[in-house]
């Protein structure tokens, strides 16, 4: 019996971005709307393949999944021995922005989770005139910490095994325990100090509360999705980023934590579909 | 109740050998009431309630007893599903040598969540 592959295709590309290069590892499955996924710290695209493999999706929409340098099957720089990884708000944008001119969108939705989920407002903030739209999942414009980052990175404790711990509290208790352990798993497979590294980004320097009123979501149309058991971009935050960013619509996703794409891809579908649809109009 | 735990957790092999690094007590705190959970090689040996100030553990987790009846519940409600969403609202609490628990995280997040409603019935218990 032939093999059924899925229908995502995965490469490899060089990009330059802050004066260093780096090999990238994409997957893409689709035609039309560029729709750009941005994965969670600590983790990597694979967290988007549900949404890659859904045809009602890709039939109009051009899905790409990148891993971040230093994260999945894309590279480290080549001297990254030489430094403690650490991603800022400036980086972060550098490298989304990096990608899109690298692929040539034109008018891209970018969907992003966690601090994905953060920086597409930066983005639009920024630029909201390139953008069709902005999807932040589990994202807010201010976060406060609660446990030490480090815990993450450190010869006495095992960072695969700590991060999944961490995170676990994230994931809804109603959501498929087989999904819930292939979230966790990614978790277990980030490289030393990375996931520590992303949440300096996503917990430190990312806070944008003072600036998010001035999102043009006229031109840049922003969706916030929130899921209720997500105890670190808690629906709260994302209720209060809401205020903020006027015209902003929010969705808070019962049953649903803070992975949605990966821990509950069939429940995620029902929230996300209307806003797709909705996207799709937006001329 | 809490001595349902030590019950629960023997009978379940695969977490146990998920803890088998573990060689230590703890104190578990259900309001008021302090106990004393020693585990050894990931199997729970001893449960005994504290009564003298010189009984302690490595590390405590505590927090009220409607608070543990709802992160027992076989749904428990949002902030009360883990122990470390429990933690940012204030709703549990951690204290002493943390770095043993955070070795074994989820095992002691499994443990106590072994007296969820429903649990317990895996591996012939």
């Amino acid at each position: 019996m032939a093999v059924e592959f899925e229908p995502m295709i995965g490469r490899y590309f060089m990009l330059e971005v802050g004066g260093k290069s780096y090999r990238i590892y994409m997957e893409e499955a689709g035609r039309g709307i560029p729709l750009l996924c941005l994965h969670t710290a600590g983790s990597d695209a694979r967290q988007f393949r549900h949404i890659l493999a859904d045809a009602d999706i890709t039939s109009r929409f051009r899905v790409m999944a990148f891993d971040l340098p230093w994260h999945g099957k894309s590279n480290p720089p080549k001297d990254f021995r030489n430094e403690d990884y650490k991603l800022t708000v400036h980086g972060y944008k550098a490298i989304i922005n990096a990608v899109c001119s690298a692929l040539e969108l034109k008018s891209p939705v970018v969907m992003g989770c966690s601090m994905g989920g953060r920086i597409v407002c930066h983005l639009a903030l920024e630029n909201p005139a390139y953008f069709r739209a902005m999807i932040a999942l589990e994202g807010a414009d201010k976060l406060e910490p609660y446990y030490n980052l480090d815990w993450l990175y450190r010869p006495d404790v095992h960072g695969g095994d700590v991060q999944a711990a961490f995170v676990s509290s994230q994931v809804a208790p109603t959501s498929p325990d087989e999904y819930r352990w292939e979230t966790l798993w990614h978790y277990m497979q980030g490289g030393p100090g990375i996931f520590k590294g992303d949440l300096h980004f996503y917990w430190l320097d990312g806070d944008f509360d003072d600036r998010s009123p001035q999102i043009d979501t006229a031109a840049c149309p922003i969706y916030l999705m929130s899921g209720e058991y997500d105890c670190s971009c808690t629906p709260e935050h994302t209720l209060a980023t809401a205020q903020r960013v006027k015209g902003a619509k929010t969705t808070i996703m019962d049953g649903m934590g803070h992975f949605p794409m990966s821990e509950n891809p069939a429940l995620f579908k029902t929230y996300l579909m209307p806003v797709l649809d909705e996207i799709a109009t937006i001329t | 109740m809490i001595e349902e735990i030590q019950r629960r957790v023997n009978a379940d092999q695969a977490l146990q050998h998920r803890g088998r690094w573990v060689n230590l007590t703890f104190v578990f705190g259900i309001g008021d009431d302090d106990y004393l959970i020693t585990i050894s090689a990931g199997k729970i040996t001893d449960v005994r309630q504290r009564h003298l100030p010189t009984d302690t553990g490595s590390f405590s987790i505590r927090a009220s007893k409607d608070s543990w009846d709802k992160h027992w519940q076989l749904s428990p409600p949002r902030d009360y599903h883990d122990i470390f969403a429990m933690l940012p609202k204030q709703i549990a609490r951690i204290d002493g040598e943390l770095l043993p628990l955070m070795q074994n995280l989820q095992y002691f997040k499994d443990i106590i969540a072994k007296l969820r409603d429903g649990k317990g019935d895996e591996n012939g218990c």
